[in-house]
């Protein structure tokens, strides 16, 4: 199966839920302002967001009232462009500057980090790259195992200390390793968090200034691991984040399993940070580049 | 939790507060505003629908008090509307007639499920019962050791077999060994899984026909978007659940989630999660839950909390303590302590009304409570039982010990000798102020 099927039947259920419904409310009906509003609900019940799918829709009543909008087909398209305009071009991970690219991984509880972070390994390790893991989730009980087992899939070496130790010390050690080693990529594990703690947070500030003092140049990425079933929290998360330690980009997990996807619009709309990885399977290479145009094609092929 | 929701509602209600009777056309107003601030909060927009309908047949109809002003009566309509969709009663786990009484966990990968088996093993054991904990998560590597430390943790035993990949077999097995054991609880923890991954889902169906369970509980993440409807439907159609469990809700999730799930499952919510320690595990009340949505503060909660933190005998003794004007360092650190084991105190101060607004912004250093008890512990006995002996170079080796400096042992003792004329005022001396009969030093 090849990677655009995958993304297909890995998103087979937003398209279900979100195309599909457009499709059956209006097969019958004739296209005016009130299908407007049908319309936003459908959106709304995709995690777009009241605001995304005001937006929309503002946009769509106007294009009805001039006659721009007549049939099914002209709404699907217009849906279509408006989705790749809101979502942007590809912006997947590239490395830069000199080695070790250092990838820090935060998110709250449960986004999925360590699993994510033993995808990203594999697949770095595959293109040939030496990869060194940091566990520096030393908070959750068997953290640090969970992630020693992903980094033996992957063939990557880690750095761990024990469990309940600073994770910044991880951090560092990992980064100081990378560089004596000669390594090409380090990714660090970050224990999950909710954005409102604030002396988490402020834990998160310290490994982030930590990497820095180690290679100031790092981390060069860091990556928000984010839930695709949460709702508009996801906006807080990413805002909190961001004002902590400045998100380069998002890792969207989990979206084979929910109905929805709008997080992703809403994200982009209202912070511009690009969503650069999407995880479409429980597979070690079930974690693949976001590329807007094609998830959005998915959703309407 | 629900912070953003309620602040949404209340600005609203202040809108028509400061109105001098409410009209139809305020109650629509208000009802869209409550409309969108739902759907936000991550309601599901058909269970927002619902509910818009029901608060505007009431808003119109007849249950209007007299004694109420038009902002007053919305938000009370608005409120128990909350509390009925919510579910009216809380509602506790049933125990079986014969024990052991066996409890399943499920739900999605990343909900908490792990956590939350041993949160639920703690509170059971704190009501003398005997919990045993099964690691059937043979799914995700180390859930397994995860489940093992905490309940090592814990001291409650944990079934687990790493060298089966058979879940079914390794719960069967687990009730085996708990009717041997005499243990009277037993909660399972299975994998996380999609609600649309049908072989998974039929493991699950499996596990649950084997050790037919007295309940199965669905932990759900509060956090979750539209799709919580899906996930709480499929789970309770193939499943069938008895009860939900809620977690993350000490982040800032709107939490709109616990109307979704409760309106399309009808199963109630019985317990919440509020925070990564072990003990953070509370029960759900539908009440103040709606209560605190309407940015009215969970008093009650909080009293409750406190009650359970602070011992009746030693809230005896430090009131014969305080009256007879003896608190010392020593008592002071002990109130800390207990204070501290009842949460951060930003989620403490956010459950009282009209904090959740005044503290938004404001940071509470929790190092600060931390230093004060480092202060504590660097004095002597004495010192500690006599403060007036710190003189300067006491001062100055309490410093050195505590990893703080002299300015902020000054700051401690005015701290302290402020709190001290406080309490002489209390024991009724010269204003006459008059002590409660059940104070604390928390109130």
């Amino acid at each position: 199966m090849g990677f655009f099927e995958r993304l297909k039947s890995g998103i087979a259920k937003t398209k279900q839920n979100l195309i599909q419904k457009v499709e059956n409310v209006f097969q019958q009906k004739r296209i005016d302002e009130s299908s407007a509003d049908e319309i936003e609900e459908i959106l709304i019940s995709a995690d777009f967001g009241a605001q995304s799918a005001t937006e929309i829709v503002e946009l769509l009543k106007e294009k009805i009232r001039a006659g721009e909008i007549k049939t099914l087909d002209n709404l699907k398209a217009f849906l279509r462009q408006e989705m790749s305009r809101m979502l942007g071009h590809s912006q997947p991970i590239v490395f830069f500057g000199e080695r070790p690219f250092v990838i820090l991984t935060v998110g709250v509880n449960g986004a999925g980090k360590t699993t994510t972070i033993g995808k990203l390994a594999s697949r770095f390790v595959s293109e040939g790259y030496s990869v060194l893991i940091g566990a520096a989730d030393t908070f959750r009980a068997a953290a640090i195992e969970q992630l020693e087992t992903w980094a033996k899939r992957a063939g990557a070496d880690i750095i761990m200390h024990k469990s309940g130790s600073d994770p910044a010390a991880v951090a560092y050690d990992t980064v100081e390793a990378a560089k004596h080693r000669g390594i090409d990529v380090v990714i660090i594990d970050t224990a999950g968090r909710l954005q409102t703690k604030t002396p988490l947070m402020e834990e998160l500030k310290k490994i982030h200034r930590v990497i820095k003092k180690s290679f100031n140049d790092a981390p060069q990425e860091i990556l928000l691991v984010l839930d695709a079933t949460t709702g508009q929290n996801a906006i807080s998360q990413a805002r909190l984040f961001n004002d902590a330690v400045g998100i380069t980009g998002i890792a969207l997990t989990k979206l084979d399993g929910t109905a929805k996807g709008g997080i992703v619009f809403a994200i982009k709309r209202e912070l511009g940070i690009p969503v650069r990885l999407i995880g479409i399977g429980e597979g070690i290479d079930d974690l693949k580049d976001f590329n807007p145009e094609e998830f959005v094609k998915a959703l309407f092929d | 939790m629900f912070d953003s929701l309620s602040e949404k509602l209340e600005s609203i209600f202040n809108k028509l507060k400061s109105r001098g009777f409410l009209k139809e056309e305020d109650v629509d107003v208000a009802l869209k505003e409550i409309r969108l601030a739902l759907l936000e909060a991550d309601v599901n927009y058909k269970v927002v629908k619902e509910f818009i309908e029901q608060v505007r047949q009431r808003a119109i109809g007849k249950e209007v008090l007299e004694s109420l002003s038009p902002g007053q009566q919305v938000i009370k309509i608005v409120h128990d509307t909350l509390c009925e969709t919510l579910g009216g009663q809380s509602s506790r786990i049933q125990l079986a007639a014969n024990p052991p009484t066996v409890i399943m966990m499920t739900g999605l990968q990343g909900s908490g499920k792990t956590t939350t088996s041993a949160k639920l093993a703690r509170i059971f054991r704190k009501e003398g019962r005997r919990p045993l904990l099964v690691a059937a998560d043979l799914q995700r590597p180390a859930a397994i050791d995860q489940l093992i430390t905490l309940g090592k943790q814990l001291d409650i035993p944990v079934f687990s077999n790493k060298d089966t990949k058979d879940p079914v077999f390794l719960s069967t097995e687990a009730l085996k060994q708990a009717k041997i054991d005499g243990r009277d609880i037993v909660i399972i923890d299975t994998a996380g899984r999609l609600h649309i991954d049908e072989d998974l889902m039929n493991q699950l169906q499996r596990i649950k026909d084997s050790v037919k369970p007295h309940e199965v509980l669905l932990v759900a993440d509060a956090m979750t978007g539209q799709d919580a409807v899906n996930m709480a439907k499929t789970f309770n159609e193939r499943i069938g659940i008895d009860g939900i469990i809620l977690t993350k809700m000490d982040g800032d999730a709107r939490g709109g989630a616990a109307l979704s799930i409760r309106h399309v499952t009808g199963k109630p919510i019985k317990y919440i999660g509020v925070g990564e320690k072990i003990d953070a595990l509370e029960q759900f009340y539908p009440d103040r839950i709606a209560t605190r949505i309407l940015g009215m503060g969970d008093v009650l909660t909080l009293i409750e909390k406190a009650q359970q933190s602070f011992d009746a005998k030693e809230a005896e003794k430090l009131q014969k303590k305080l009256i007879e004007e003896e608190f010392t360092f020593e008592d002071l650190r002990d109130q800390l302590k207990k204070i501290r084991s009842m949460g951060t105190i930003e989620s403490l101060l956010s459950m009282i009304p009209g904090m959740n607004k005044a503290i938004k912004d404001v940071k509470v250093d929790e190092k600060e409570f931390v230093k004060i008890e480092a202060i504590i512990n660097s004095m002597t006995k004495q010192e500690r039982a006599n403060p007036n002996i710190l003189n300067g170079s006491r001062r100055r080796r309490i410093a050195m010990g505590s990893g703080t400096s002299v300015a902020d042992i000054n700051r401690l003792m005015k701290q302290y000798l402020e709190m001290k004329k406080m309490l002489k005022m209390f024991k009724g001396g010269k204003k006459g102020f008059r002590l409660p009969k059940d104070f604390s030093f928390f109130q």
